[in-house]
């Protein structure tokens, strides 16, 4: 037997909550095919899922995991469990040990036997602070957050998968921390070895988002083609004992991975690209080049790492009020002018109905709102009357934020009452009324976090 | 390097010549949004490394943060990478809150590479004939820039 262990595999199911059920079978078949050590990743929690799901645990103390972890699992669990790929996920939420009974009831129903599920705890940082901690931290806000977790980083999940875990199910960690876990447990790296690290780190930066590296979010027609884009694979990496590591997709999928898909992904959501800040170490991608190996095969490098930051960087949520929306179509001749004088009639009603709705955002759908502002600078600059009166195909969207659920359906009521009091041709109303969250970031000494790992 | 609010108002490169043409930065470069919060970032990746120094010339902080006037970032950073023929841009409370607050239905801003792409860029007629990816079907580009020369 070599000193050097092989490369590890890891494959990732699941780059949100909301995405594909079955993007991990193609994964899970080519880590089979390839042989070797491998391991499965799910990432499933947004910036603000883990408040949602504190919402429900507290309606239900059984509920407040990813709630649709049984579609994700059940069409992989089994291949998985027979053939010795451990799974690990984010998608325990506000309740890990819920999801690791939901997982166990699984593996039983399949006749899979006692699945070891480890789990990792310690990210709410709300049942570990006192007062004095929590005023040295929070933010501008004074109400009780629903929820402030911190994200914690990649070794409880390596050390629940050198106890042996076939599982491993964590709350808030940092996202990379999810594939940094595996390779700590697989190729034993030192606490302190920054470039490994980061290179790891990297490399789960690269996967956390499923398909976004192999073509997903990235097809723009005749500038950017991506092959059928409908089957598009999610990504596998092979990565190195010295941390370079190979991006690759699942067999037999659609899509693509080339400089250009890597190159998207490698600054997703990054800031400074000298000091992308973990909770496991401080990424520097100056010096990062690319190889390409071949037909979605590309070879990362240079990735260099310094020390860890001192603090944990934790997202507090609070309770947000309400999001009203409400949406009309007008078409035909004059459509925009039309739209337009019904954007002045809700406002109007509202200005008397509801003084406290403000601002109330309205957006011309087809003529311009992605881009604009509140306000509708950007709108008033770009189109103007000229080319707006040629539309003839335009959607009018009302919003507001609300306080209380009743005057949130003020202005649903109001865009409702078009279909009669407003202008010639109204058609088409939609609206929604939605509870909000709002966040804080807050910046916490590690000292006074305690993370745990344990195995079911 | 950091623009800070208010923001100047800097001159597009108009000025044409017969061995120039003006270009949405669509048909040098590709990018993708995302967001932390209140911020915004963007990517900025040369289809070919020939128009790296073009894109360090001419997508610059100063008119970055003009073309996002209206969403009023506090501040506008860019990040090069010359290895990578890349560039991050950074844009600092434009999001109205961001996912947690904003009114807009993009609430993510992940539709804003859009808009940075919009950005007019002056290019040598050369390289443009010889490297740029040709609009499909003969039609104006779907992002609305200048017909090609």
């Amino acid at each position: 037997m070599s000193s050097t262990p092989p490369p590890l595999l890891i494959g990732c199911g699941a780059g949100f909550s909301g995405d594909r059920w079955d993007a991990a079978v193609p994964v899970v078949r080519t880590l089979l095919a390839r042989g070797g050590p491998a391991v499965l990743m799910f990432e499933t929690l947004a910036e603000r899922t883990l408040a949602l799901a504190q919402l429900q645990r507290r309606q239900n103390p059984a509920a407040g995991f990813e709630p649709t972890l049984e579609r994700f699992i059940r069409p992989v669990l089994a291949d998985c469990v027979r053939h010795g790929i451990p799974i690990v996920g984010n998608f325990g939420a506000a309740n890990p040990r819920g999801a690791a009974a939901c997982l166990q009831a699984l593996a039983a129903e399949l006749g899979l036997g006692a699945l070891r599920v480890g789990v990792v705890e310690g990210d709410d940082v709300l049942a570990q602070m006192n007062p004095d901690q929590l005023a040295q931290v929070r933010g501008p806000r004074s109400d009780a957050p629903v929820s402030a977790n911190a994200y914690l980083g990649a070794q409880g999940i390596a050390a629940c998968l050198r106890a042996g875990a076939q599982v491993v199910v964590t709350g808030r960690v940092a996202d990379p921390a999810l594939a940094l876990g595996p390779l700590l447990a697989h190729f034993g790296w030192a606490d302190d070895d920054w470039d490994r690290l980061a290179a790891g780190t990297i490399a789960g930066h690269l996967l956390e988002c499923g398909a976004q590296v192999c073509g997903g979010y990235f097809a723009d027609p005749g500038l950017k083609d991506v092959p059928d884009l409908a089957h598009v694979g999610f990504p596998v990496l092979e990565v190195q004992a010295d941390g370079r590591f190979v991006v690759g997709k699942a067999e037999a999928t659609g899509g693509c991975v080339d400089e250009r898909t890597v190159k998207e992904q490698l600054l997703y959501e990054i800031h400074d690209p000298a000091a992308y800040l973990t909770p496991d170490v401080v990424a520097d991608l100056s010096e990062v080049t690319l190889q390409t190996l071949g037909p979605d095969r590309v070879l990362v490098s240079g990735v260099r790492g310094h020390a860890r930051p001192d603090t944990l960087k934790t997202t507090a949520c609070f309770e947000g009020g309400w999001l009203a929306e409400g949406e009309i179509s007008y078409a035909g001749p004059n459509a925009v002018a039309r739209a337009r004088l019904a954007a002045q009639v809700v406002r109007s009603r509202l200005a008397e109905l509801a003084p406290g709705l403000q601002p109330v955002r309205c957006d011309l759908i087809g003529v311009a709102s992605l881009f604009a502002d509140d306000a509708g600078t950007w709108a008033a600059d770009q189109y103007g009357l000229e080319p707006a009166g040629l539309m003839q195909d335009v959607r009018l969207r009302v919003a507001a934020r609300a306080s209380q659920r009743s005057e949130a359906e003020l202005l649903t009521r109001e865009v409702l009452a078009l279909y009669t009091c407003g202008p010639a041709g109204g058609g088409g109303v939609r609206s929604a009324i939605t509870p909000r969250l709002a966040s804080e970031s807050w910046f916490v000494p590690r000292a006074w976090i305690k993370e745990t790992w344990s195995l079911l | 390097m950091t623009q800070s609010a208010p923001i100047a108002t800097t001159p597009a490169p108009h000025a044409m010549t017969p061995d120039t043409a003006t270009v949405p930065l669509a048909r040098l470069a590709h990018g993708r949004t995302g967001d932390k919060g209140n911020t915004s970032s963007i990517s900025v990746i040369a289809y070919e490394a020939q128009h790296w120094p073009l894109l360090v010339e001419q997508v610059t902080e100063a008119r970055v943060a003009e073309l996002f006037a209206s969403r009023r970032p506090t501040r506008v950073t860019r990040y090069l990478l010359p290895r990578l023929q890349a560039m991050n841009f950074v844009l600092h409370d434009i999001l109205e809150g961001g996912v947690n607050d904003a009114l807009n239905l993009d609430a993510h801003g992940k539709s804003l590479s859009g808009l940075l792409l919009t950005l007019p860029v002056l290019t040598p007629t050369v390289a443009h004939s010889v490297s740029l990816p040709a609009p499909q079907g003969g039609r104006r580009p779907a992002w609305g820039g200048p017909a090609p020369a």
